[in-house]
């Protein structure tokens, strides 16, 4: 996309309000989460500046302690709920990337590697691919998250195994197309090297659909982490994800203590929901059959 | 027509073998494979009998030919934490993930479409806005989260549905439904809603969105000039013709809910196979995580292929090309 | 002649874009007889689809008739109600698609798409309706239409398929069809037999056509009368052999210039320079002088009709008879 084009996509991307208040609300929840270190008022790993007996404090109370103003309450361990929430925030937000970066690029790749050998090699790997697709991405990252154990980089891998399958269908779909296109066809009849072609030519036009997959793929990997968190399978207890702290809110809820389990899942929700809008949008903008 | 099932019966089977190696590799051959027969309080003598008598001692590639030689004769092992036949055991919770699973799928199959063809009608009417904010959240929400919410909402504020469990239950067929007594129903109605949510969603934004672009379909305009009023241009031509990638969709999230299940079963404490796959992961109850994949892939296959037909079914056009 | 079935008067059809009002029809005035062939012939663009649209009032928001009148049997058209307009539509004017592949549902039999069509008017018992349906086909040409009753529109030809919609739009004896292109999307040897067919349809029924075309060959086959839009007008209209073979207006004439079979064999191809006008916050005057070679100062202005019997040309300096 040129200037021309980005400029002209902005300018419809901002016909959509709606879209625009979500795209900033992804942009300050991401500032506020990578600044969570600098802004919460404590850090909720530091077991040393819990206060036990300042545990699952209602929102607005102040520690006769230490004085802290606990704006959204504490948890159960005593924990301020805003900083954990912000670092909570922070950890979905890195995963959630690095999954989606890594699937990314990984499906990419290999969408546009079978697009480009074609013949039985293709087949193969479209049908393994096609094969992972029928079989629900919630189930494999559960499986894989039991039989790997837990940890950051064990649920990376859960979340890219059950995510590459869509950037792959979908490089594949587009560098297909473009591959039967005679521009390509002329370019392979150079001496360039087959991988250069498929980097410089058919990867790039294969973009926009995969921009699309991206943004839903990282709300996806966000949701599905603290998903895996809710059911204990992602992150370790000492550093709890949104998904843990909602899930040691649940048993608190029923008794009336809210704010444990509300809150987070507020951040949690705020920040999915703005990118789906803003994915929607951009959806909705690059599908030529909509365009009037 | 026959040749087309037996062509993907075929298909099936190699499926099946496929997964079945996937899960032989993903499941036994990481860890220790012992564990998967033995509970972990076994004696030693015990251990090395089994060891023997299980081919744990045998190069892998036999280990998974007996592997699949148990599963052909439907020995899936025994469940440590149950110590029931695990086949026995997930029969015995089947039917309440089904009972769950059907009645969110259907529901938000019948609740989605209608509301999703209205916001493709008039795209830009008030209450369109209101249902696809309603399939946006839906979307992108978590279900875990919903069904929070739901709990907290309904049965702790408002103290009108039960919190989990499945309530009373009527036999039919041999098996325990929750859905032919009133107070199952009560049970059953939270947990449904949260699992269906997701999917009222997507139905409703294949249904709009299909519907919109029909609208300004051809087929939609001659109708129209023909005099057709706009309901029984809505009902005979565009629902039959979204009809198609809706049952599509309508089977492959079927499977997905299932998965889906896993996560309401827990909150809701809903005695189906979902829960039964968490208690056994979290316990290493290895034979339970096995079978519980394998009859995920059947059932898989099996919708897939209902799905094939359906279309077949719907689409003269499939018809024409199999027959 | 008594009172025209149909009768056009000042037509303006809008369309609302980000960038103002489009007016796809602009000030567009015709009537049509009974049992007469109107041929509607333009460039893509020119406006000739939206003036049949606009008959049959089915122009969608963003659109809308922003002035005008369309009488159909004396009846005024525009303004009715959604209702009153849907008891017009297949009961008094019918239309035709260009391509009968996306126009026919591919999921219904033909026979349960006519019916659909026929039960939008009339409540038919199961054997009347079955005859009506029978009857449209036979009309149409399609042999042994009781075995296709049943058949999908997979299962028949392209030009099958086409002689399929124009019997759905003749099941309620519309008095007037209106034509989009109907022929474009077929052979040309099909094209011939689907022309032939509809010359009969007329003399048998008395159904008047508005045939919306860009191809001058088949409207010259067909037509009685020939009307040319340009950029949302009628520039000239006329009895079609006059009109064709001697233009008065300079775009016509340069319309039949560019056909490849005007031009001797080896002679370069002629093609009219320049490229339509935005119909956006169009200048006053004629539309067409900036590609015109006649163009010349008066054209600032709104050029007049010049009237000669049954022909007229909107153009200030219309091309004498015989002139090229």
């Amino acid at each position: 996309m040129n200037e021309t084009g980005l400029s002209r996509f902005w300018a419809d991307f901002a016909q959509n309000r709606v879209a625009v208040v979500a795209l900033a609300v992804v942009a300050l929840v991401m500032a506020t989460a990578l600044a969570a270190p600098l802004i919460a008022p404590q850090n909720p790993y530091d077991l040393a500046t819990l206060q036990l007996s300042d545990a699952r404090r209602p929102p607005g109370h102040v520690s006769a302690l230490t004085g802290l103003h606990y704006w959204l309450g504490t948890d159960a361990q005593g924990r301020d709920l805003l900083s954990a929430i912000l670092y909570g925030l922070r950890i979905s937000v890195m995963i959630g990337a690095a999954a989606g970066a890594i699937a990314f690029a990984l499906g990419a790749t290999l969408g546009a590697f079978a697009a480009y050998v074609g013949g039985r090699t293709e087949a193969l790997l479209m049908r393994v691919i096609d094969l992972q697709l029928s079989f629900p991405a919630i189930l494999l990252a559960l499986v894989l998250a039991a039989v790997l154990g837990q940890g950051k980089a064990q649920l990376v891998t859960a979340l890219v195994t059950a995510q590459y399958a869509y950037f792959a269908r979908t490089a594949h779909g587009a560098a297909k197309a473009e591959r039967n296109k005679e521009y390509v066809e002329a370019a392979l009849s150079t001496p360039l090297p087959a991988w250069r072609v498929v980097f410089r030519h058919i990867l790039p036009n294969a973009m926009p659909p995969l921009i699309v997959v991206a943004t839903v793929q990282i709300a996806n990997a966000i949701a599905l982490e603290a998903t895996l968190s809710f059911l204990g399978l992602g992150l370790p207890v000492s550093e709890p994800s949104l998904g843990m702290l909602i899930a040691n809110g649940f048993q608190y809820m029923l008794s009336g203590r809210y704010w444990i389990s509300i809150y987070p899942g507020v951040a949690l929700i705020v920040l999915i929901v703005a990118i789906n809008i803003v994915g929607d949008q951009i959806r909705d903008q690059l599908n030529p059959r909509l365009q009037r | 027509m026959i040749a087309f099932v037996l062509q993907r019966l075929w298909q099936a089977v190699i499926v099946m073998l496929a997964i079945s190696l996937l899960v032989f590799v993903g499941v036994f051959a990481i860890g220790n494979p012992i564990d998967v027969v033995l509970s972990p309080d076994a004696t030693q003598q015990i251990r090395e009998e089994t060891i023997r008598a299980y081919g744990f001692d045998q190069p892998l590639w036999r280990q998974y030919l007996a592997f699949l030689d148990r599963l052909a004769h439907g020995d899936f092992g025994r469940s440590f934490l149950f110590n029931m036949p695990v086949l026995q055991l997930i029969g015995s919770r089947l039917p309440a993930t089904l009972e769950l699973t059907l009645t969110a799928v259907i529901g938000a199959t019948v609740i989605g479409v209608p509301l999703g063809m209205y916001a493709g009608y008039r795209p830009d009417g008030a209450l369109s806005k209101i249902i696809m904010a309603i399939s946006v959240l839906g979307f992108s929400v978590p279900t875990f989260w919903i069904g929070l919410v739901l709990i907290f909402t309904f049965a702790v504020t408002l103290g009108w549905l039960p919190a989990g469990g499945r309530g009373e239950t009527a036999r039919a067929f041999g098996v325990d439904w929750s859905c032919l007594t009133l107070g199952g129903w009560r049970h059953l109605i939270l947990p449904a809603i949260n699992l269906a949510l997701f999917k009222f969603a997507m139905m409703v934004r294949l249904a709009r969105a299909g519907t919109r672009e029909l609208m300004l379909s051809d087929t939609v305009k001659f109708a129209r000039a023909a005099g057709e009023s706009e309901g029984v241009i809505l009902r005979r031509h565009v629902l039959r013709l979204i009809s198609i990638p809706i049952v599509t969709v309508f089977g492959l999230e079927f499977g997905s809910t299932l998965a889906f299940a896993v996560v309401t079963e827990t909150i809701f404490s809903w005695p189906g196979v979902g829960k039964l796959i968490i208690d056994s992961i979290s316990s290493l109850d290895r034979p339970v995580m096995v079978a519980y994949l394998m009859l995920v892939a059947c059932l898989f296959i099996a919708i897939n292929l209902l799905v094939d037909l359906a279309q077949a079914a719907l689409d003269p056009r499939l018809r024409g090309a199999r027959a | 002649m008594s009172a025209p079935l149909l009768e056009v008067r000042d037509l303006r059809t809008e369309f609302r874009t980000r960038a103002g009002a489009l007016r796809a029809v602009d000030g567009v005035s015709f009537s049509v007889g009974q049992g007469e062939i109107v041929g509607l012939v333009g460039e893509s663009g020119s406006g000739k689809s939206v003036t049949g649209f606009s008959i049959l009032g089915l122009i969608e928001p963003p659109g809308r008739i922003a002035a005008g009148s369309i009488r159909l049997e004396g009846r005024e058209l525009v303004g009715l109600s959604h209702r009153a307009l849907r008891g017009v539509r297949g009961r008094r004017v019918a239309m035709v698609f260009q391509d009968p592949a996306a126009t026919l549902n591919p999921l219904l039999t033909i026979g349960r798409q006519m019916r659909l069509a026929l039960s939008a008017h009339q409540a038919l018992g199961a054997e009347a309706a079955r005859a009506r349906c029978l009857a449209a086909l036979r009309q149409v040409g399609i042999p042994d239409p009781e075995a296709r009753l049943d058949s999908y529109p997979h299962q028949f030809s392209g030009g099958m398929r086409q002689r399929v919609c124009i019997a759905i739009a003749l099941i309620n004896e519309p008095r007037l069809i209106v034509c989009d292109e109907p022929t474009t999307a077929l052979d040309v040897s099909i094209q011939a037999q689907i022309l032939s067919e509809m010359r009969k349809l007329v003399r048998e029924t008395g159904v008047s056509l508005i045939w919306i075309s860009h191809d001058l060959a088949v409207v010259s086959a067909l037509a009685d009368r020939v009307m040319v839009m340009y950029a949302g007008r009628i520039v000239e209209r006329g009895p079609t052999r006059e009109t064709l073979r001697a233009p008065r207006h300079p775009y016509t004439a340069g319309l039949l210039a560019s056909l490849p079979a005007a031009i001797p064999p080896g002679a370069p191809l002629s093609q009219i320079a320049g490229s339509p006008p935005s119909l956006i916050d169009a200048p006053p005057g004629c539309a067409f002088a900036p590609r015109c070679p006649r163009a010349a100062e008066p054209c600032r202005a709104e050029p007049p009709w010049s009237e000669d019997g049954a022909r007229a040309a909107r153009c200030h300096f219309p091309l004498e008879a015989g002139a090229p």
